[in-house]
């Protein structure tokens, strides 16, 4: 859909994770390109989860390998480059927006200083240049400017999940993971998540990786989808032909057994 | 009262102790404002008396030198009197109370108004050396984000402060940069004395006994407060002079004189304040 470099962001080759004895997920590879977005999905305990922490640097792989192409074009093998290097593009390059909002706000601080928290990393030094972005950023995410100074604890779930994205994406980052970033949310208020998370992703030219096992939420997100079980993928490809003639057996399960109002 | 114990060796530790301290303390040097850890021993005094500025002074004592305890910038307090006497008893030292004499200051939670000079040293007792502590509880994490130099979130706590009250009011233990590399907790001085650490000519020494840490401000090391451009680092002020020497310059402690509300302002540091009482200089000048 967009204007494609032709390099690849994110190269996937065969990436493994054992716990012990237990697969966390096998053999897995893609590519992901500039401006996609990637929908990871299938059941509870199929390896989603664990896949979204090796791509993102938190989770050593048992083998294989990530390789990141930066904004200078310039390509990392995630494994391989020192903590430092992984941490400074984690905080600048990437976004990790949580399943639980408390897992990726500072809930003993207010909503403004997690939202400046990346600026003030990156070396951002003037309060009032910071707190004129947390501003600006809260009204990206719909969230009035008065509530800039509560902690998130007053926030509703939603508002909370909103400021855990605009916390991410305060650092202009160009890949932002995601773990069920609907998940726990009653549908209308998920469904403003999600067009909110649909303009954002446009504007910013943002790739994403999705993690959910909300098939819904890949459709209106995704566009290409990797079906995982038993921490293999099973299927891959474009979301609408995967949602709407899925091949192997389980995809057909996951798909027919979406509940119909 | 003078004599020295019998039964122990010079300044109470034993000479292998003092020597892992001095290792530990050499290279905090080396390394302006990186915490040390070192094997802290069990001292006769509890933990938070300052045992880790005991540890540290009793390693670094020589029999020639003049020794200074201040606790809030008093000479005449438990805590000071008490490790004085404790210096005196096991390593027969000289005591002082007048801060140009000393050698060697063992400090609690001030630095002395007057000027320090080259050759003296100045030991801290810290209760709690990591400054990111209240931001991340987690060690591993916070040995990780010094190495990293991963400091954004120090700069969250003094947003918060802005947000909350319109300014800093971290008023003690305000954090400091080390020589552009380490964040460091002062310990708890107030954030009065913070310029006084920037570029001193002393050799200043944290000793942490609870938490087993060491750290180090070489002599004319830079040391600056943290701070926003728009909110820049500002040092607390009186409008009142010392009730007792009339000074404007020096820090002030309240106290209470009655239950009707009366009270008076002095200074914390008993030295300065009676060096600099009016009627001293008059019965001087006289003589």
């Amino acid at each position: 859909m967009n204007a494609q470099s032709p390099q690849p962001l994110l190269t996937v080759r065969g990436l493994s994770r054992y716990y012990g004895q237990h697969v966390g997920c096998r053999d897995i590879s893609f590519d992901l390109w500039p401006g996609e977005v990637l929908g990871i999905v299938g059941e509870s305990g199929s390896g989603k989860t664990t896949l979204l922490g090796c791509l993102s640097g938190r989770l050593d792989p048992s083998e294989g390998s990530v390789l990141y192409r930066d904004r200078a074009g310039q390509s990392h093998d995630v494994y391989a480059m020192p903590e430092m290097m992984r941490r400074r593009l984690a905080r600048s390059e990437w976004g990790i927006v949580h399943q639980n909002p408390r897992d990726g706000l500072r809930m003993a601080v207010s909503a403004g200083a997690n939202v400046g928290e990346r600026l003030m990393a990156q070396g951002a030094r003037h309060y009032g240049g910071i707190r004129n972005q947390a501003l600006d950023w809260l009204d990206k995410v719909e969230i009035d400017a008065g509530r800039i100074d509560d902690s998130p604890r007053t926030f509703s779930g939603g508002m909370q999940q909103r400021l855990q994205i605009a916390r991410n994406l305060v650092s202009m980052p160009r890949l932002v993971f995601m773990d069920e970033p609907t998940g726990g949310l009653d549908v209308s208020v998920q469904a403003r998540l999600l067009d909110l998370l649909r303009r954002l992703v446009g504007e910013m030219g943002l790739s994403v990786i999705l993690v959910t096992h909300d098939l819904a939420v890949a459709r209106l997100l995704a566009h290409r989808l990797l079906v995982m079980r038993g921490g293999e993928v099973v299927e891959s490809g474009l979301t609408d032909q995967v949602l709407d003639d899925p091949q192997h057996p389980y995809s057909q399960l996951l798909v027919s057994s979406i509940l119909q109002v | 009262m003078s004599a020295t114990l019998e039964g122990y060796n010079f300044a109470y530790l034993d000479e292998q102790t003092k020597r892992m301290i001095r290792r530990a303390v050499l290279k905090a040097v080396a390394i302006p404002g990186y915490q040390v850890p070192f094997g802290s021993r069990e001292m006769p005094l509890p933990y938070g008396w300052g045992t880790g500025g005991i540890q540290v002074t009793a390693s670094i004592i020589g029999a020639d030198d003049v020794l200074k305890v201040i606790d809030q910038g008093a000479d005449d307090t438990t805590n000071a009197v008490s490790i004085r006497r404790f210096f005196r008893r096991t390593a027969g030292v000289a005591t002082t109370t007048r801060t140009e004499e000393a050698t060697l200051i063992q400090t609690r939670h001030r630095i002395p108004e007057t000027p320090l000079r080259e050759g003296q040293i100045l030991v801290y007792q810290v209760p709690i050396p990591e400054p990111l502590r209240w931001l991340e509880p987690r060690e591993t994490e916070t040995r990780k984000m010094h190495a990293f130099a991963d400091y954004g979130i120090m700069h969250v706590k003094l947003y918060e402060d802005i947000a909350r009250f319109g300014r800093i009011a971290t008023g003690y233990n305000y954090p400091v940069m080390v020589n552009g590399r380490y964040i460091m907790s002062p310990s708890p001085i107030p954030k009065f004395d913070n310029p006084k650490m920037d570029r001193n000519p002393a050799l200043q020494l944290f000793g942490a006994g609870r938490e087993k840490r060491i750290y180090a401000v070489p002599p004319y090391t830079r040391v600056e407060s943290l701070d926003f451009e728009d909110h820049p680092f500002e040092i607390e002020r009186w409008e009142r002079a010392c009730a007792l020497c009339g000074s404007t310059e020096s820090f002030l402690d309240e106290v209470v004189m009655d239950d009707r509300g009366g009270r008076m302002f002095v200074c914390s540091d008993t030295d300065y304040c009676e060096s600099h009482r009016p009627d001293r200089s008059e019965q001087e000048a006289a003589e």
